[in-house]
């Protein structure tokens, strides 16, 4: 077994533990229940996060830049506007599929319990890097002429907020199709409501 | 140690003045009239004197100026360049290409003279600056740039001027830009210095004119983020600036002046279309968003309580 790097280590943790938060929610998960599922010591983990709520931070830093990474690599592609919508809608999708306790941890722990956050991730300090990417996309395709322009916020709810909302009612199990099913529909009328007339 | 009367037979006669020539094209005066606000302006006539001046005591007038067309140290062109407008019956592509040639230094005084500026709106195929048609360095005097020094500005700053003619009297050499604007005084924005510079880096907007508190920049259509110039280091009448007193910047030392649409900020999406001069957009809206995130309260309040 290759020794990780603490790097690495890290990583693992915070994946383990975003199962852990998904799964069993916030309150419900310790840090020493975190640590015994690992395979670790307590007093180890506490070693690489000093506190359950830095820990919690550290993941919405992360789960914030892997989704920023790659809306970035669709912002610098080469598609068009409409084309981008669906790269995102299908990203976000796979990622929900693949990796369900990332978007599970930011819908049901980061904006269900804001008081975890308060001290240190007022306003969209900790999601900076997939707003940022965001920000981009809406402004370079009002630039191109094909998405209107608009306040960013009403647009950003926009598409957010059906994304978020699609994912949360896949993970109570409600819908009767797979969740990639909807994947062309949703990117449809995401665009069709954003773009210029 | 030599005898009082060594020192007094070696002391050189006094320096002769520099010899200057004003000489306007299209112009609304602007730049005289700053000129004429130069704290400095009895010590600079101490040291030079105007053959030629459309306000100042001087030896010609413009007639015999224009008869006689003599050399001189330094030629100020105020207004904006069109070869067949005349001055004392004689066309401007003659009189100012004449008058140039025979000047040891050229300088284009405030934004018309520069770029075409306000006055190159109202015939854009035919009018422009002395060197630059905005950008383009294809004015009538581009045969001559090296005499050439651009003070850009609507007006320029009456200090620019007697900054470079100092610099000029002394034969020191003037770092330049790509436009032949002095770095010493262009190398600057017009945001250093801004004393609002607080409320633009936490992004707390103003929402009208005239008001102490608050950044220009979003609402108000401020330039100073991507002007150069050194409006905020070198006060205008060692008091203010445009930004200082509630009024956005309006880019006027830039060779787009003027602008469409100013006193806006034009946005996608609510994002500026323009960054800060350098600043790559990932960085600039990663900064603004976090920015954003956070309310300081000694910057949301007023700086004068006018209750108290």
């Amino acid at each position: 077994m290759a020794r990780l790097t603490k790097e690495e280590r890290k990583v693992s943790i915070m994946t383990k533990a975003l199962e852990l938060f998904s799964k069993e929610g916030f309150y419900q998960t310790t840090m020493p229940s975190i640590a015994e599922k690992i395979g670790m010591s307590v007093g180890n983990l506490y070693n690489y996060f000093t506190s359950k709520e830095m820990l919690a931070k550290d993941l919405i830093l992360y789960i914030a830049n892997i989704l920023g990474e790659e809306i970035r690599k669709i912002n610098e592609s080469p598609l068009s506007t409409k084309e981008k919508v669906e790269a995102i809608v299908h990203m976000y999708f796979k990622i929900a599929q693949e990796r369900p306790e990332t978007i599970e941890y930011f819908l049901r722990v980061y904006l269900s319990n804001r008081e975890v956050f308060q001290n240190c991730c007022e306003g969209m300090i900790c999601v900076s890097a997939f707003v940022t990417e965001l920000m981009i996309f809406f402004e370079e395709g009002v630039r191109s002429g094909e998405l209107k322009d608009q306040d960013f916020f009403s647009a950003f709810g926009l598409f957010m907020g059906y994304l978020g909302g699609m994912v949360f009612i896949n993970g109570e199990k409600i819908l009767p199709k797979p969740l990639e099913s909807y994947e062309a529909s949703i990117s449809d009328n995401i665009y069709n409501a954003l773009k210029s007339r | 140690m030599k005898p009082p009367s060594a020192i007094t037979s070696t002391m050189p006669s006094n320096p002769a003045k520099l010899k200057m020539i004003w000489l306007q094209g299209i112009t609304c005066n602007g730049n005289t009239h700053s000129f004429l606000n130069d704290p400095a302006l009895e010590t600079l006539l101490e040291s030079s004197e105007f053959i030629h001046h459309p306000l100042l005591p001087c030896s010609m007038n413009l007639r015999q100026l224009v008869k006689k067309l003599p050399k001189s140290d330094i030629l100020i062109f105020e207004g904006a360049y069109k070869a067949d407008f005349e001055r004392a019956g004689m066309r401007m592509e003659e009189l100012l290409n004449t008058l140039a040639s025979k000047a040891k230094h050229i300088i284009a005084m405030g934004s018309c003279a520069s770029f075409g500026g306000i006055f190159k709106e109202a015939d854009p195929e035919h009018i422009s600056g002395i060197l630059f048609d905005k950008e383009k360095e294809s004015g009538p005097l581009k045969e001559m740039r090296e005499k050439v020094i651009t003070l850009s500005g609507c007006p320029a700053h009456p200090k620019w001027l007697s900054f470079v003619i100092e610099m000029m009297r002394l034969e020191k050499t003037i770092a330049v830009d790509e436009f032949r604007r002095p770095k010493e005084l262009y190398a600057y924005l017009v945001h250093n210095g801004c004393l609002r510079n607080e409320y633009f880096e936490w992004k707390v907007d103003c929402d009208t004119f005239g008001t102490k508190e608050g950044c220009l920049f979003y609402d108000q259509g401020c330039q100073g983020p991507f002007t150069h110039g050194s409006c905020n280091k070198i006060l205008w009448n060692e008091v203010s600036s445009k930004t200082r007193s509630g009024t956005p910047c309006v880019g006027c030392t830039e060779p787009t002046f003027p602008k469409r649409e100013l006193f806006t900020t034009k946005t996608y999406m609510s994002i500026p279309a323009e960054m800060p001069l350098g600043v790559p957009k990932r960085s600039y809206l990663a900064l603004a968003g976090a920015a954003k995130s956070f309310h300081i309260k000694r910057l949301e309040g007023k700086l004068i309580d006018d209750n108290a």
